[in-house]
């Protein structure tokens, strides 16, 4: 068991948990000690001229000198860490090259619609609000939004990179050590911006490949009872406009792919843990954990909602 | 020429029966007629000071809203809609209704003192532009107030601002409001521009003029060349909500990242523009009050200009998580860095002064003191958010919130309320309490540094800007918490300083002309000035003329005190060239800036207005230029 | 304070000068840079839209009908030549001349308005199109604001000149200001002419 740090938390830039992170937290610590040094000079110098014993005369001339060694000092500085960090510009950019994983993310307001690409037409899936990565294996994501402009953010593995209407934008992944971390939007994209997360899990390429397997595989027929009575009610009403359920008529395609729902980690992008109770709560009221997102609130009998979460809880 | 019998200031007409013509002449109605239809610039520029510290204290409250509501992981206390509105309203009225306005308007007071002069170029303009700003401050928010306040961030991305997501008013009041903003800007920019370059006192030749206005001289002109663009934007804005443009509409040809270029690119010189003026004051108020012109002034001189050029070249770095091209970008970072290169030149030149003088740490300067101790952190960690790779990880979250935070309030609102404090006599003729002062300055610094000092740590934990709240666990509770607690005693200074000086202009120590034994002209004259400034117009011979002319100051005479009449030197050398006729007080600025009001706000609402209501906007202009009979003359005075 | 010491007499000074003399003059340099960035960043803007697409203007549109744009740029050239007279007349004192070439200005400012006129309705594209119509509607709208200024401006010095406010040196001062701005007003337009009229033509 690991001592809990600071660093073990799952959405933090000083989390170093993919190679793009690691190398901005190098050279994050390039800029950090040249610029403490430039501080520790600028407030020594003011601490002197405070507390200094004045003795008359002016010296000007001495002053003209060190400005001018001064200026010179700053140049180098500037320039040493404009290099350091074009350095690290060509370092990122080479982790950056080779085959990659490729998966397609498009933002909307406020959710990750996530597409994994393949060139075989029937190994690509969708699903939302998450990302598997395996270990060790590079991945790129396609960034695109189809409303607002969003910004992709998975702290701990790299920086961020928009998501424009109209652009297509791709950010490279190296990710390092297996762990769940949590991504969320870095541009404010309106109402609901604070509530869009994605969660994001990080593992060996044997579990990546039963995961990736378990979503090719449509939803599993209901075994008698609520959870079948549920799956009447998800794809013969609303829901199914919206929403899409592989092997059954349910295929909308504005809101959240259903699949594979409850084997993700939280519900509406990071709002609310993955729980029955939580999926009850959200779908009598969807609004008022996450109010003004595009869900409306869809009149059920409590026997319905019952029926419904059953059917719900089966899409693993 | 003008006949020799006509009075005029000299040596027969001088003291106290010159002082009887020359208020006559330079004063105004009394009451309300003559409050409204004033054009003295220092009525004028305290009336924008005024105001604009009011904005800043609805925009800190605004803050204290937020750091309220995030001090405490999933807070109900405010609801996603209002909190997108108050985060909004924070950012926009202290940039665009606080920062620049406060700069101008002390420029606006400053600029003719020191320069000798004895009111500001297009005193009408000045009037105009006042009313102006106030008409696009009381449009913001009284919309908020009535829950249409904009709701997209101070800098209203595309396509979130645009008519798809952004429905209703809530977005053109902000683009409006720019269009009122930017209109009063402008005007006082134009107007020290003329003022520094036309109306200096004989023998202030430009290596001779004071600091500040070198600094506002830079600053005027960046607001000329940069304020355009943020004016397109926001017009284009508005047409393509109110009118069915397609600028920003990727489906029609258009992009949104027009808007962001076109944005930025007025948004980062916005942020010297206000920086400089208080480097401005900081050149002052060190001078002063380390007992020594100030160290290095042709070097400082250059930094500003050099502020000034750089700042033009460095907006994309706002724009490094778009995707554009990566060698692009190295060409901004370089911008970037380089110019820490004049800020670091001032900040040795303004120590050294300390260093090389014999400094007294009043009030003033301890504002200065607190200055290079939190503007330098701010400097520095946009020397860090300069480099792509480190920005994209940073851009967007807190840390970005403390840079400019830093730089902001380290390197503009310190050196404002230092810059109150030492010319608060010249405002109000008394002296604010020196020992309030200093409670008031370390109050507000530890408050500062307790607000916002934990949010660098809190952006390198991953939380993102402009979220109305966030979850527990992920280790940000603490930071919050101690922000929180740090605005509030920042709110705490602020209302102190706010006290210290409504208390001390009832009862605050009487001041003569120069209580601080300061060098600059503006101390010439009495505290607070006669409405005339200067009983003779004062020729200069150095950098710091009152130290240099101890016994007598030179003067100038000749002018005429029958009428309003001022003296226009030339660019360089300053050598007398003109007596220029002032404007007399008027109401036209008042309706001109009415009926610019209505019309903008009416054409937020059909574009027909925008035609219809330019007819009364052009009736008031040319009753406004309309010229006076020529041969009036004011009653002549009988001692 | 002291006593004050007194140095020059300042009442031999004239009380109006020309050019860079005049405060006005620094005045109205400062609204050229205005308006001036204004139109380098609505022509910035044109050029930043071009250079998303391929094909400009966007299909199926064509660029805007030569004749209009380029009658009124060609009687805005000519304008220049009672522009130029007013604006030495004024100079130089010579009132009967300036209330003339300013009467010939107007009535010239009101043929070039009809010209404008006719141009929107050439543009072969409305504001609501696409970008590429909104761009040149913006641009066209943009000088036409500062022609309609500076013909106003023109008709009100006309009309002052020929009152009793017309012999003072300071409504000189005016009309050769007046002038001057003119100028801005043709010689901005230019760059604008190549853009809307022949750059479209040159990259299709």
């Amino acid at each position: 068991m690991t001592t809990p740090s600071i660093l073990d938390k799952i959405q933090s830039a000083a989390g170093n948990d993919g190679r793009h992170g690691q190398l901005i937290s190098e050279l994050f610590s390039v800029f950090l000690v040249v610029t403490l040094v430039f501080y520790f000079l600028v407030f020594a110098f003011l601490l002197w001229a405070i507390f200094r014993r004045r003795r008359g005369d002016s010296r000007e001339q001495p002053l003209r000198a060190i400005l001018a060694g001064w200026v010179g000092l700053i140049a180098l500085g500037l320039a040493g860490l404009t290099t350091a960090s074009w350095v690290f510009d060509r370092r990122l950019a080479r982790a950056d090259s080779g085959p990659a994983l490729e998966i397609e993310v498009i933002a909307r307001q406020w959710w990750w619609d996530v597409r994994y690409a393949d060139n075989d037409a029937h190994r690509v899936f969708r699903t939302a609000n998450e990302l598997h990565l395996p270990v060790g294996v590079p991945a790129r994501i396609t960034l695109r939004s189809s409303d607002v402009i969003h910004s992709f953010w998975i702290p701990n593995l790299a920086g961020k990179q928009d998501m424009i209407p109209g652009r297509e934008n791709d950010l490279s992944l190296l990710p390092l050590r297996e762990g769940v971390y949590r991504a969320q939007c870095a541009e404010f994209c309106g109402l609901q911006h604070a509530r869009m997360a994605l969660d994001v899990t990080v593992e060996s390429p044997a579990a990546f490949a039963a995961w990736r397997a378990a979503q090719l595989r449509p939803a599993a027929a209901p075994a008698a009872g609520p959870a079948q009575a549920g799956q009447a009610i998800v794809t013969g009403r609303q829901c199914a406009s919206c929403h899409a359920i592989a092997g059954t008529p349910a295929s909308g395609q504005v809101a959240p792919d259903l699949t594979h729902f409850a084997s993700r980690r939280t519900i509406a992008a990071g709002t609310l843990p993955m729980s029955r109770a939580n999926i009850a709560a959200w779908i009598t009221d969807p609004q008022t954990p996450k109010p003004g997102n595009n869900m409306p609130r869809v009149p059920l009998s409590p026997a319905e909602l019952d029926a419904v979460t059953a059917y719900l809880e089966t899409l693993r | 020429m003008s006949p020799r019998d006509l009075p005029r200031d000299g040596p027969e007409l001088t003291g106290k029966a010159l002082h009887a013509r020359l208020e006559k002449t330079w004063g105004r109605a009394p009451g309300l007629w003559g409050w409204l239809s004033t054009v003295d610039h220092k009525e004028i520029g305290v009336r924008y000071i005024v105001t604009a510290f009011v904005f800043q204290a609805l925009g800190g409250l605004m803050a204290l809203l937020i750091r309220a509501q995030l001090a405490t992981p999933e807070s109900g206390l405010i609801d996603p809609d209002r909190y997108n509105q108050i985060f909004t309203m924070h950012g926009t009225t202290m940039m665009f209704l606080f920062a620049v306005p406060v700069m101008e308007a002390m420029a606006v007071f400053l600029i003719p003192l020191m320069l000798g002069t004895r009111n500001i170029a297009f005193p009408r303009l000045n009037a105009f532009s006042y009313w102006v700003y106030l008409a696009g401050g009381i449009l913001l928010w009284v919309a908020f107030v009535l829950d249409v306040g904009p709701d997209a961030g101070w800098f209203s991305y595309v396509p979130l601002a645009g008519p798809e997501f952004s429905p209703g008013k809530r977005i053109d009041v902000w683009a409006q409001m720019v269009t009122f903003t930017e209109i009063a800007a402008l005007a006082v920019a134009v107007e020290i521009t003329a003022t520094i370059l036309k109306q200096r006192a004989p023998g202030m030749t430009l290596a001779r003029m004071p600091l500040f206005a070198w600094a506002m001289l830079v600053v005027s002109l960046m607001v000329i060349l940069s304020m355009p663009a943020v004016t397109l934007a926001s017009s284009f804005l508005l047409s393509d909500r109110l009118v069915g443009t397609q600028f920003f509409n990727s489906y029609e040809y258009g992009d949104s990242l027009l808007w962001q270029h076109l944005f930025w690119f007025f948004g980062h010189p916005e942020v010297y523009i206000i920086f400089l003026p208080a480097a401005g004051f900081v050149s002052e108020i060190v001078q002063t009050f380390s007992r020594r012109p100030a160290f290095g002034y042709t070097a400082i001189v250059l930094a500003f200009a050099g502020t000034g050029l750089l700042s033009f070249g460095l907006w994309v770095h706002h724009m490094f998580a778009t995707g554009l091209p990566r060698l692009g970008y190295a060409f901004y970072t370089a911008a970037s860095m380089t110019i820490a290169i004049p800020a670091g030149v001032q900040i040795f030149c303004w120590i050294a002064t300390m260093w090389d003088g014999r400094p007294k740490f009043h009030t003033p300067l301890l504002y200065v003191v607190g200055f290079v101790i939190v503007f330098v952190v701010g400097g520095l960690t946009g020397v860090m958010l300069a480099s792509v790779p480190i920005d994209l990880q940073l851009h967007d979250t807190y840390f970005v919130v403390a840079h400019f935070h830093y730089v902001l309030i380290g390197g503009a609102v310190f050196p404002l309320l230092g810059a109150v404090t030492y010319w608060f006599p010249k405002f109000t003729g008394r002296m604010m309490s020196e020992t309030v002062g200093k409670w008031n300055f370390w109050l507000t610094f530890v408050g500062f540094e307790l607000a916002f000092a934990p949010m660098h740590w809190l952006g390198i934990l991953g939380m993102p800007r402009r979220v109305y709240t966030y979850p527990a666990g992920l280790g940000w509770e603490i930071s919050n918490m101690l922000s929180t607690i740090g605005a509030f005693v920042l709110a705490g200074g602020v209302l102190l300083f706010v006290l210290n000086a409504l208390v001390s202009m009832r009862r605050g120590k009487v001041a003569g002309p120069n209580p601080w034994d300061a060098p600059g002209l503006e101390w010439a004259t009495s505290s607070p000035p006669a409405s005339y400034n200067h009983a003779h117009i004062p020729v200069v011979t150095g950098r710091v003329p009152l130290w240099e002319n101890r016994e007598a100051l030179p003067v100038v005479h000749g002018l005429r005190v029958d009428d309003r009449e001022l003296l226009l030197t030339t660019v360089i050398d300053a050598r007398p060239d003109l007596r220029e006729p002032s404007a007399e007080p008027s109401i036209w600025p008042l309706v001109a800036a009415l009926a610019t009001a209505t019309m903008f706000v009416s054409s937020m609402f059909t574009p027909w207005a925008a035609l219809v209501g330019a007819v009364p906007v052009a009736a008031a202009l040319i009753a406004w230029f309309w010229p006076k009979d020529p041969n009036v003359h004011p009653e002549p005075v009988i001692d | 304070m002291g006593k004050p010491r007194f140095t020059a007499d300042l009442s031999p000074l004239p009380t109006h000068g020309f050019g860079h003399r005049a405060l006005t003059w620094w005045g109205e340099i400062a609204f050229f840079l205005i308006e001036g960035t204004a139109f380098v960043m609505a022509i910035a803007a044109y050029f930043f839209l071009m250079n998303q697409e391929q094909i400009w203007p966007p299909p199926p549109f064509a660029p805007p009908d030569l004749l209009a744009g380029t009658l009124f740029t060609i009687l805005m050239l000519l304008s220049e030549i009672p522009n130029g007279i007013a604006k030495h007349a004024a100079e130089h004192g010579e009132l009967r001349k300036l209330r003339r070439m300013l009467l010939v200005a107007a009535a010239v400012g009101l043929a070039l308005a009809a010209l404008r006129a006719w141009e929107f309705d050439s543009l072969n594209v409305l504001w609501t199109d696409n970008a590429y119509g909104s761009i040149l509607w913006a641009l066209l709208l943009l000088h036409t604001l500062h022609f309609a200024t500076d013909w106003v401006d023109t008709l009100v010095l006309a009309a002052l000149i020929h009152t009793r406010h017309g012999i003072e040196g300071r409504r000189f001062v005016d009309c050769a200001e007046n002038a001057m701005y003119w100028r801005f007003v043709w010689l901005s337009w230019l760059p604008i002419y190549g853009l809307i009229y022949w750059l479209p033509r040159l990259v299709s």
